[in-house]
């Protein structure tokens, strides 16, 4: 039932691909980027100064410069991030286009690329940002139009700061009362299971995280290198870390037929073909997932704990979801709540570090970079070490800290804030829920795309037609297809969404991700864009016009 | 490489099944010592871990602070010691010390966490004018989300005119900023790009004796190659060419050396580098085809008559497009230092110069895997660099808090280094800049043998008893490196002058009956 992908089919880390400034014509900037204001020119700026550059080698007397593309670490070289890539670059480049009165065919770029929930209108949860103001400046605990459950967060959280200020430094794992607080949330999650503050570690955002651990895990050579299994289609993230901290990709394929279930077989398969040339060491899972949007179930989280109990596997299972899920017959399950449900044989060996933020679920404070990771099982002599490494960059951001204990902390039904509190998170939760929903039924209307229910997170990875002479064009200008389709689409229509390939997807078989964050007006004339869109294209490359 | 069959494994899971989940880690510890059971090993060990990281070491947060955080919690719970608290002098944390925020960045960080308060005649304009300026440059105008990987587009410019201002309008491109988490951060990202090669082509970084340990722990964990030059100790532990010369050469045997570190004003030495020697410096490195990072988080930090902060770019800048037009050069700041102190902020920012364009797109590329630098701290360094201006609202109050912690700070360096060397067996070069002294101790032959059948550097033998007896938590000179044969310790001169006073007499004190005990 899976065929053995081949070389090609690793669509991850090793090959490089349309990173930064190798991107193709297409991608060249339509004007001269000599203002430069825009963070995402660089790349742009490039080729018309590294041409300056080589000019000046050629007289002779210019000094080499040190750090060039042939000193560069070649690890970094090989690291993408498509989520920012040259699409994203792009769609920068036509936002400040129009800023300076250029025409389009549209009026704004729509940035629906990145799971990016305030930059797409949802507005704070009130009581978050009382606490974190109260924090930043306790001159407000005076003012009365603060409410009491918010100062008494503050004062707790400031009681457990150096000098009662957001401004020092915290212990590197995080200040203690936030710990405690996320130890007391996990217990509560998963009902009574429990969770030892010691072994909560705040972070700068689930991704610092993610690195931190793979970094512990990264070791030997040749065949004994540490492999990392990670689904396809995953979050770029994970093979860029990959790539960064030269560990080999291990791709496990999600079955689309089936929702994007995981399937055990697919892992032992996956598993067998890397031992190989590797040492698999470790086994990622994003649940609820992303791009793809299911929702593991019960029972498939107690095979993949099994398979890594068998196998030998430390489990990182990025959790950052748990709380965006929409689909009426799933539910979140912890992983660590599954594995002591297995019993003590498997909670007491089996090494899982799970990881939260304050980025998603209702809240979507992305710039406050907030996280944690509960860490189970770890060699203690392996703590002392990462205790170590997360030293060195000091702490993880207060404030972001902050907005993390309030949401493992929330107003409790007791207290009088609790009612606007649930109001407005019930309100994201539930548009979330309705906009999974619709773009779901829109997407799956138009004829040659074909979209999965969002069970949950919140991205739709639909599976899109390109006609054959789409593809021919596209290998052409030394492009992926599904590349050269969201650059027409952003082209066409402003809307920016990130081409399946960034992701990884099976060979021939071609997908976008874009966010349902979007305000419902919004994702409506959106999604009609988008199959207005895909229909042209699929008459223009058929011949049929 | 580990087995075990299922018999037994049945049989160890039912007892453990017994035990409540907490406990299962001590009987299985308990269970492998007795060898009774061959266990599933686990994934991750000491043996099996990435051995860079293990190298990784990092003082100003090592054995010695968490002995201190332990001696705290023994102190909450009603142990007796010889003090009432511990004095964490190992870091440089100004509001740990008490040190007040100033008012006018908290409002206008208050202003961008909740806008609601806008509305609020309580705050002054200038205040809510740049809280407003930041949130429209955010997405959805929240601070809440992701900024460019770059930082927030209009930072960067008020990061740019800041510098040209501070350089005396020597132009800095926005282009060029980069804010970071911290200017660790943007250090690490640096030296990321740097590091390449194998055995002999191993890239080389040069850092300062004594150094920061940011630097040597980064140059670990990347598996870079660490070049030591000496800084001159006898002469204000400035830094000599001669030196940097010796050390390159002898690197040259076995690595490819391409990155020189400077910290100026110097962490941990204090000392403030001459306009002359930083010239010499980038001639050096001009000559030699060295990348210059340049530490510049103390530069607000300068106390010493007769001293000035000369930053590295300026200096390039007036050296002539011979070398303005070539020193690949990266400068870092941040707004954890100076008379903010926001440490907790985690901002910062990264300028760099002469950087080849097709690297500057792989670092673009690099900093947006980790998304984004958190925006409250990237908002804070937009009020460093964009401070009240006279005829503001709040220009009085903020120019008044600004000198009274700067001034604070001249007093506690010259306090520090006066009272220290009436000590006989101390010896402290002055503190020309930054927050910390590092004076020489002399310890005697006895302690020196004692701390060595302990397996424990000399220095980290004389701290661990300083913490035990007084409370005290220093960091010891082998944590940033010096000349063999020689010790000291890092203290930072930021708690407040009646405070450090009484530090430094029990220091005295406890200085005094050490050498009387060990001779």
């Amino acid at each position: 039932m899976y065929a053995p992908p081949t070389e090609t089919e690793n669509l991850g880390n090793r090959k490089s691909r349309n990173t930064g400034c190798d991107n193709g014509e297409s991608l060249r900037p339509s004007h001269t980027p000599t203002g430069c204001g825009n963070s995402y020119s660089a790349g742009y700026c490039s080729f018309i100064l590294s041409a300056k550059a080589s000019a000046g080698r050629l007289d002779g007397k210019m000094r080499e410069k040190t750090l060039t593309m042939d000193t560069l670490n070649p690890q970094v070289k090989a690291v993408e991030y498509a989520v920012r890539g040259p699409i994203v670059i792009k769609a920068g480049e036509i936002e400040r286009y129009l800023e300076e009165g250029g025409t389009k065919p549209f009026s704004e770029v729509i940035k629906a690329n990145i799971g990016d929930a305030h930059a797409m209108g949802q507005q704070p949860i009130t009581f978050l940002r009382q606490v974190v103001a109260l924090c930043t400046f306790p001159e407000l605990m005076d003012s009365p139009s603060f409410p009491e459950d918010a100062k008494w967060r503050a004062r707790r959280i400031l009681q457990g700061c150096g000098g009662h200020s957001l401004g020092s430094y915290s212990a590197s794992p995080g200040v203690e009362c936030i710990r405690k607080d996320i130890a007391a949330y996990i217990e509560q999650r998963d009902e009574g299971v429990p969770s030892d503050w010691e072994n909560i570690y705040l972070t700068t955002g689930a991704s610092d995280g993610i690195m931190t651990i793979l970094r512990l895990l990264v070791s030997g050579k040749d065949s004994s290198r540490t492999g990392v299994m990670i689904p396809i289609p995953q979050y770029p993230l994970y093979s860029a870390a990959i790539s960064e901290m030269d560990a080999v990709q291990v791709n496990y394929y999600l079955d689309e037929d089936n929702c994007w279930a995981l399937d055990i077989n697919e892992l032992h398969r996956a598993h067998q073909a890397a031992k190989q040339h590797c040492q698999p060491r470790v086994i990622c899972i994003i649940n609820p997932g992303n791009p793809t949007g299911q929702v593991q179930s019960k029972k498939c989280i107690e095979e993949v704990l099994h398979f890594a109990y068998e196998e030998n596997l430390f489990v990182m299972s990025d959790e950052v979801y748990q709380d965006n899920v929409y689909a009426p017959d799933c539910q979140f399950h912890s992983f660590k709540k599954v594995l002591y449900e297995m019993g003590p044989e498997y909670f007491s060996s089996v090494e899982l570090v799970s990881f939260h933020s304050t980025s998603k679920g209702y809240t979507g404070e992305c710039g406050f970079r907030g996280g944690y990771m509960e860490v189970i099982n770890m060699d203690p002599e392996v703590k002392a070490q990462l205790v170590k490494l997360l030293s060195v960059r000091l702490c993880p951001p207060l404030a972001g800290q902050a907005a993390m204990d309030v949401i493992v902390n929330p107003p409790q039904p007791e207290e009088h804030t609790f009612k606007q509190f649930h109001q407005e998170k019930s309100s994201v939760l539930g548009a979330l829920a309705e906009k999974a929903k619709l773009t779901e039924q829109i997407l799956n209307a138009v004829p040659g795309i074909k979209c999965n229910p969002v069970q949950g997170a919140m991205y739709a990875f639909p599976r899109i037609f390109i006609p054959p002479k789409a593809v021919e064009e596209a290998k052409a200008l030394g492009m992926q297809p599904d590349m050269l389709y969201c650059l027409r689409l952003l082209e066409e229509t402003g809307i920016c969404v990130v081409p399946g390939s960034g992701f990884g997807q099976k060979d021939r078989t071609y997908h976008f991700r874009m966010t349902i964050l979007p305000s419902i007006e919004k994702l409506n004339v959106l999604l009609g864009k988008v199959r207005d869109f895909h229909i042209r294209f699929l008459k223009e490359y058929s011949g049929l016009e | 490489s580990w087995s075990w069959d299922r018999t037994s494994w049945q049989t160890y899971a039912t007892n453990l099944s017994a035990f409540p989940a907490a406990q299962s880690e001590h009987l299985q510890q308990k269970m492998s010592e007795n060898g009774a059971l061959p266990l599933r090993g686990k994934v991750l060990t000491l043996d099996t871990m990435n051995a860079n990281v293990k190298k990784v070491d990092y003082a100003v947060r090592g054995p010695i602070v968490q002995r201190a955080v332990q001696i705290e919690k023994e102190l909450k719970e009603g142990v007796k010691k010889p003090f009432e608290e511990v004095i964490k002098a190992n870091i440089g944390d100004a509001h740990a010390m008490g040190q007040r925020p100033i008012t006018f960045f908290r409002q206008v960080m208050a202003l961008c966490t909740y806008p609601q308060l806008l509305d609020d005649n309580k705050f002054p304009e200038d205040a809510k004018n740049r809280a407003r300026r930041i949130l429209q440059s955010c997405g959805g105008n929240s601070i809440g989300a992701y900024t460019t990987s770059q930082g927030i587009d209009c930072v960067r410019h008020d990061v740019a005119n800041y510098i040209q201002r501070r350089d005396g309008g020597i132009p800095s491109d926005p282009d060029n900023i980069y804010l970071t988490t911290g200017a660790s951060d943007g250090i690490v990202t640096i030296l990321k790009l740097l590091t390449t090669g194998e055995g002999r082509t191993r890239t080389g970084v040069m850092i300062s004796i004594p150094q920061y340990p940011l630097y040597s722990a980064s140059i670990a964990e990347l598996g870079a190659v660490q070049i030591n030059y000496y800084l001159n100790e006898e002469k204000c532990w400035s830094l000599d060419i001669s030196e940097l010369q010796r050390s390159l050469q002898a690197a040259r045997e076995h690595c490819n050396p391409c990155v020189l570190c400077i910290i100026n004003p110097g962490n941990p030495t204090g000392q403030v580098q001459s306009r002359q020697c930083i010239e010499d410096v980038i001639r050096f490195a001009a000559k030699e085809n060295l990348f210059l990072m340049a530490d510049e988080v103390y530069q607000d930090n300068v106390y010493a008559e007769g001293c000035a902060f000369h930053s590295f770019k300026k200096v390039l800048f007036e050296m002539g497009p011979e070398y303005s037009s070539k020193v690949e050069l990266a400068s870092f700041h941040s707004t954890s230092k100076c008379y903010m102190g926001e440490c907790g902020f985690r901002g910062g920012y990264m300028e760099v110069m002469n950087m080849d364009p097709e690297v500057k797109a792989q670092l673009t590329k690099l900093v947006s895997v980790r998304l984004c630098p958190p925006a409250p701290g990237q908002a804070l360094m937009d009020l460093v660099v964009n401070s009240p201006q006279p005829g503001e609202p709040s220009y009085q109050t903020f120019m008044k808090e600004r000198t009274a912690v700067l001034s604070a700070l001249a007093e506690k360096a010259k306090l520090t280094e006066e009272i220290l060397n009436t000590v006989p067996g101390i010896s402290c070069n002055p503190v020309q800049g930054a927050m910390y002294s590092f004076p020489r101790i002399t310890l005697p032959e006895r302690s020196i043998n004692e701390a060595k059948a302990k397996g424990q550097a000399p220095d980290m033998f004389y701290c661990m008893k300083l913490l035990e007896e007084t409370g005290i938590c220093l960091v010891p000179g082998s944590g940033f490196g010096q000349r063999e044969g020689t010790y000291h310790f890092r203290m930072t001169i930021l708690p407040p002058t009646d405070k450090l006073k009484i530090m430094l007499n029990k220091l005295k004190e406890f200085h005094q009956k050490f050498t009387q005990q060990y001779s």
